[in-house]
C-alpha cells in the first residue's frame, strides 16, 4: 500500500479523479458518452479532442524538460504552422483537393521543423541558455505568421481534408485524439523501450558527465528541440483546422504555459534528469478538466484564479523545502526566537493537515529518529496553535538549526504521502 | 535559471587583472545599445521627415511611458538572477484596481495607494515562496500572472473608463518645455510647444530612484553579489532571502505603478491590457545589455531598450504600410543579436579570468 501511495503519478491521478467526480456532481450528464451520426459525442470527448493539441505540445516539452531545457517557442511554432497551412489552403485553386492539404501539412510540418532545428542549434551549438534561447523565437514567431498572412484572419473552410486533422471523426472517435494518442504511443515506445528515453535523462543530469561518458549531449538536446518543434507544428494545425480559422495573433496563444504546467503537475521535474510521459498525459487532462470544471461550476471568469492555485499548489507539493516544513511544523515545536513573518501561503493547509500527526508521530517513534517526541495528542495540540506563527518557526528553523531539518526530512519519507491526501483533496 | 552558462558575474570581481581596453568592457553592451539606437533613428530619419523632431524623440517616451517601469523592475529582477513574467497581467490588475476604486467613489489618493500596495504585496507573495520554498523563479511569476489576469476578470470582464479629475490632469497635462520653429515645404512657418507630459517626468523619476539605489546602496551591490552567485553572496553574510524577497516587491511595485500610468494614459482600466508586455520588458533589459543570467546590468541600459523598442513601432507608425509583423519580428532578431554578442563577451571574459 505504501508503495502504491509513493508512486509519483498517484497524486496527479488522484487530483484527476477529484475532478471528473467534481464534474459529474456539477453537470450529471458529464459522464455521458453518446453516439450520433456513428460518431461519438459528450463532454468527455471534447475534453479529450481539446487536451489534444497541448497534449501534442506537452509531449514534446516533457523531452526538453527532461535535458533541462525549457521551450517558450511551441505557440509562435503552432501559429507559423497553422497560419501557413490555413494561407496556402486557401490560396489553392481546389481547397478540398486531398493533395493541396497534404502540401500544406507537409510545408507546415517542414517550416516546424526548421523552428526546431533553429531552437536546438542556438541551445546546443551556440550553448545560449535554453528560456533565451526560444525568447527569441517566441518573439518573432507570431511576427512571422502575421507577415505570412498579411495580418488577416483566415479561413480555411470547404476542406474536408484540412477539418479532419482538428475536427474530424475516423472510425467514431475524433481524428485527433487519435493522432494525438498515436504520437504519444510512438514517443513512449521509443524513449522507453529504447535507450533513447535513458540518455535523454542523463543528459538532463548533467550534459558534461553524459558526454564524458560517450553520450552525444549535443545530438540529443538537439533533437528533442526538433521534436518540441514538430508537436508543436502539428498542435498549430491541429488548432487551426479545428477551428476553421487562423489570427495569428491567437493561435495557441499561451498553449507554451498550458502545457508546461502539465509538464510539472505530471510530476516531471522542471530540474531536468527524469520524466514521466504519463504523468504529462495526465497533467493534461487535468488542465482540461479543470477549465471545464470551472465553466461549469464557478465561472469562466475564475479559471486563472483556479489555474493559478493549482499551479502554486502542487509547486509547493514539489519543493522539498516545503514538504520538510511541513513535517517540521506538524512534527514538534520548533519555535526558536519570536519574529512573526508574514505567515506562508501553506499555513492555510497546515490545520487540516493536523489529523495526521498522529501517524507521523508513531512513524517517527518507531524508527527511532526522535526519542523525544511528545505523545500524538499533545503535538496535535501544538500544531494547531502554531499554524499562526509557522513562518517565524520554520524560518527558524531553516536557518537556525540544519540539524532539525535534516532529521524532519529523514522521517519525512513515509508520511509524507499522507499529508498529501489531505491537501490535494 | 539553470544554466550551463559559465557565470559571468564572477569575472565582475577580477577588475585589477583586467587589461586596459577591459576597462571600458564593461560598457560594451550597453555601448552597443547606444549605437544601435543612433543607427536606428539616423536611418528613420532618413526615410521619414521629422522621425527625429524633438516631439517624437519625446513622444517615445511618452508612447512607451509604462514599459519603463516594467522594465525598470524586471532589471532588478533579471539582475538578481530572476525572472519575472507577471508584470504584464500586474499591470493590467493595477489599473483594473483603479478604475474599479474611482468608479466607487474613492479619493484619487487612496486608489494610488492600493494600488501601489496591491502590486508590491503580490511581490512579496511571490517573492516569499520563491525565496523560501525555492520554487523556480519562472513557475512561480507564472503563477502569479495567472493569479493576477484571473483577479482582474473576476473583478472586470470589459474596460472601465476613468472619469476623476485628478487623473484626467495626469492624463491631459501638458508640460511644456520648448518652442520648436518648423517650417513646411510652403515655406510656412509653424511655431509648436514641444511638450511632454506628468507621466513621463514619474516614470524618468522612478528611473532615477532606480539608479541610485542599484548603483549606489548596499541593497543594490546586494542584488548585484545574488544575481553573481548566489551560495558566495550567502556565504559573505548577505542576507541573500531577504534580496530575493525585495527584487520580486520592487518589480511588483513598478508593475503596479505602471498600471497607474497606463490608466492615466488610457483613461480607463482594461482587464486584457499588457498581454505580452513581459515579453517586452524582458526585450528591453536584453537589448538594454543586462544579462539573463544574473549579476549585470544596468538600469539605464534598460530605458534605452524601451527607447529602442519604441523607436521599432514609431517604424510602424511612420509608414503605414509595414506589417505589423514585421515589428515583431525586428524585436526577435535584437533580442538574438543581444543574446549572441552577450554569449561572446562572457566567454571571452571567461576565458581571461
Amino acid at each position: 500500500m505504501k508503495a502504491f501511495l509513493s508512486h509519483r503519478l498517484v497524486w496527479p491521478a488522484a487530483v484527476l479523479l477529484a475532478l471528473l467526480v467534481a464534474n459529474q456532481v456539477a453537470n450529471h450528464s458529464f459522464l455521458s458518452i453518446t453516439v450520433q451520426d456513428g460518431n461519438l459525442f459528450g463532454p468527455l470527448i471534447d475534453i479529450l479532442r481539446r487536451a489534444a493539441p497541448v497534449v501534442l505540445v506537452a509531449l514534446g516539452m516533457t523531452l526538453v524538460i527532461a535535458t533541462r531545457g525549457i521551450d517558450l517557442s511551441v505557440g509562435a511554432v503552432a501559429a507559423i504552422s497553422g497560419s501557413w497551412a490555413s494561407m496556402y489552403i486557401i490560396g489553392s485553386a481546389d481547397r478540398a483537393s486531398v493533395g493541396v492539404v497534404l502540401t500544406a501539412i507537409g510545408v507546415a510540418l517542414l517550416m516546424a521543423l526548421v523552428a526546431g532545428m533553429w531552437n536546438g542549434f542556438l541551445v546546443s551549438v551556440l550553448g545560449i541558455q535554453p528560456i533565451v534561447a526560444t525568447l527569441v523565437l517566441m518573439t518573432a514567431g507570431r511576427g512571422l505568421a502575421q507577415v505570412i498572412t498579411d495580418e488577416k484572419i483566415l479561413y480555411p473552410d470547404n476542406s474536408p481534408a484540412y477539418k479532419l486533422i482538428g475536427g474530424g471523426y475516423l472510425l467514431a472517435v475524433p481524428f485527433s485524439i487519435l493522432l494525438a494518442g498515436a504520437i504519444f504511443a510512438l514517443t513512449a515506445v521509443l524513449t522507453r523501450k529504447t535507450a533513447l528515453g535513458t540518455l535523454i535523462e542523463s543528459v538532463g543530469v548533467n550534459p558534461e558527465a553524459s558526454r564524458l561518458a560517450g553520450v552525444r549531449a549535443r545530438t540529443i538536446i538537439f533533437i528533442v528541440y526538433v521534436f518540441s518543434g514538430l508537436c508543436a507544428g502539428l498542435a498549430g494545425l491541429m488548432l487551426t483546422s479545428n477551428s476553421t480559422s487562423a489570427d495569428p495573433n491567437s493561435i495557441g496563444l499561451f498553449i507554451e504555459l498550458d502545457a508546461i504546467l502539465a509538464v510539472v503537475i505530471g510530476g516531471t521535474s522542471l530540474a531536468g534528469g527524469r520524466f514521466s510521459l504519463a504523468g504529462t498525459l495526465i497533467g493534461a487532462f487535468i488542465i482540461e478538466t479543470m477549465d471545464t470544471f470551472v465553466v461549469i461550476a464557478i465561472s469562466a471568469r475564475s479559471t486563472d484564479v483556479f489555474k493559478a492555485c493549482v499551479v502554486i499548489v502542487v509547486c509547493l507539493l514539489q519543493s522539498p523545502q516545503a514538504r520538510s516544513w511541513l513535517v517540521h511544523t506538524v512534527l514538534r515545536r520548533p519555535v526558536r526566537r519570536p519574529a512573526p513573518p508574514p505567515p506562508p501561503p501553506a499555513a492555510v493547509d497546515a490545520p487540516v493537515a493536523v489529523p495526521d500527526a498522529g501517524t507521523l508521530i508513531a512513524d517517527a517513534a518507531a524508527t527511532g529518529d526522535d526519542p523525544s517526541a511528545p505523545t500524538g495528542s499533545a503535538v496535535t495540540g501544538n500544531a494547531a496553535t502554531e499554524s499562526s506563527v509557522t513562518g517565524s518557526a520554520a524560518t527558524a528553523a531553516d536557518s537556525m538549526d540544519p540539524a532539525a531539518t535534516g532529521s524532519g526530512r529523514s522521517t519525512a519519507g513515509a508520511p509524507r504521502s499522507d499529508e498529501y491526501t489531505v491537501r490535494t483533496r | 535559471m539553470t544554466t550551463t552558462l559559465p557565470p559571468a558575474g564572477l569575472t565582475g570581481t577580477a577588475g585589477p587583472r583586467r587589461r586596459s581596453i577591459g576597462r571600458f568592457g564593461k560598457y560594451t553592451q550597453v555601448g552597443t545599445t547606444v549605437v544601435l539606437l543612433a543607427i536606428m533613428l539616423f536611418v528613420g530619419s532618413l526615410l521619414y521627415p521629422n522621425f527625429t523632431s524633438g516631439q517624437a524623440l519625446l513622444d517615445l517616451f511618452g508612447k512607451n511611458v509604462f514599459l519603463i517601469p516594467l522594465a525598470v523592475g524586471m532589471t532588478f529582477v533579471i539582475i538578481s538572477g530572476g525572472i519575472d513574467l507577471s508584470v504584464g497581467a500586474v499591470m493590467a490588475l493595477g489599473s483594473v484596481i483603479a478604475a474599479t476604486l474611482l468608479a466607487a467613489g474613492w479619493p484619487a489618493w487612496a486608489v494610488i495607494v492600493v494600488v501601489l500596495l496591491a502590486g508590491s504585496g503580490l511581490g512579496l507573495f511571490v517573492g516569499y515562496v520563491i525565496s523560501r520554498f525555492e520554487i523556480q523563479p519562472f513557475i512561480a511569476t507564472l503563477a502569479a500572472m495567472f493569479l493576477a489576469r484571473g483577479l482582474c476578470l473576476v473583478i472586470t470582464d470589459r474596460s472601465i473608463a476613468i472619469d476623476n479629475s485628478f487623473f484626467q490632469a495626469l492624463n491631459l497635462g501638458k508640460i511644456g518645455l520648448w518652442e520648436s520653429t518648423t517650417t513646411n515645404l510652403r515655406g510656412r512657418t509653424r511655431v509648436a510647444e514641444v511638450y511632454t507630459t506628468p507621466s513621463v517626468l514619474i516614470a524618468l523619476g522612478l528611473v532615477l530612484m532606480a539608479f541610485l539605489v542599484l548603483h549606489y546602496s548596499r541593497f543594490g551591490r546586494t542584488v548585484y553579489a545574488v544575481g553573481g552567485s548566489e551560495s558566495s553572496a550567502g556565504l559573505m553574510g548577505l542576507s541573500v532571502q531577504r534580496t530575493k524577497i525585495s527584487v520580486y516587491v520592487i518589480s511588483g511595485f513598478c508593475a503596479a505603478l505602471a498600471g497607474l500610468l497606463f490608466s492615466f494614459y488610457t483613461a480607463s482600466g482594461d482587464p486584457v491590457a499588457g498581454i505580452g508586455y513581459e515579453l517586452n520588458a524582458i526585450a528591453a533589459v536584453v537589448i538594454g545589455g543586462t544579462l539573463l543570467a544574473g549579476g549585470s546590468g544596468y538600469v539605464i541600459g534598460s530605458v534605452l531598450g524601451v527607447l529602442t523598442l519604441g523607436t521599432i513601432y514609431a517604424y510602424k507608425e511612420f509608414d503605414g504600410d509595414l506589417n505589423t509583423g514585421w515589428t515583431r519580428v525586428m524585436i526577435g532578431v535584437l533580442v538574438l543579436f543581444f543574446i549572441v554578442l552577450q554569449r561572446f563577451v562572457a566567454s571571452r571574459r571567461w576565458a581571461r579570468t
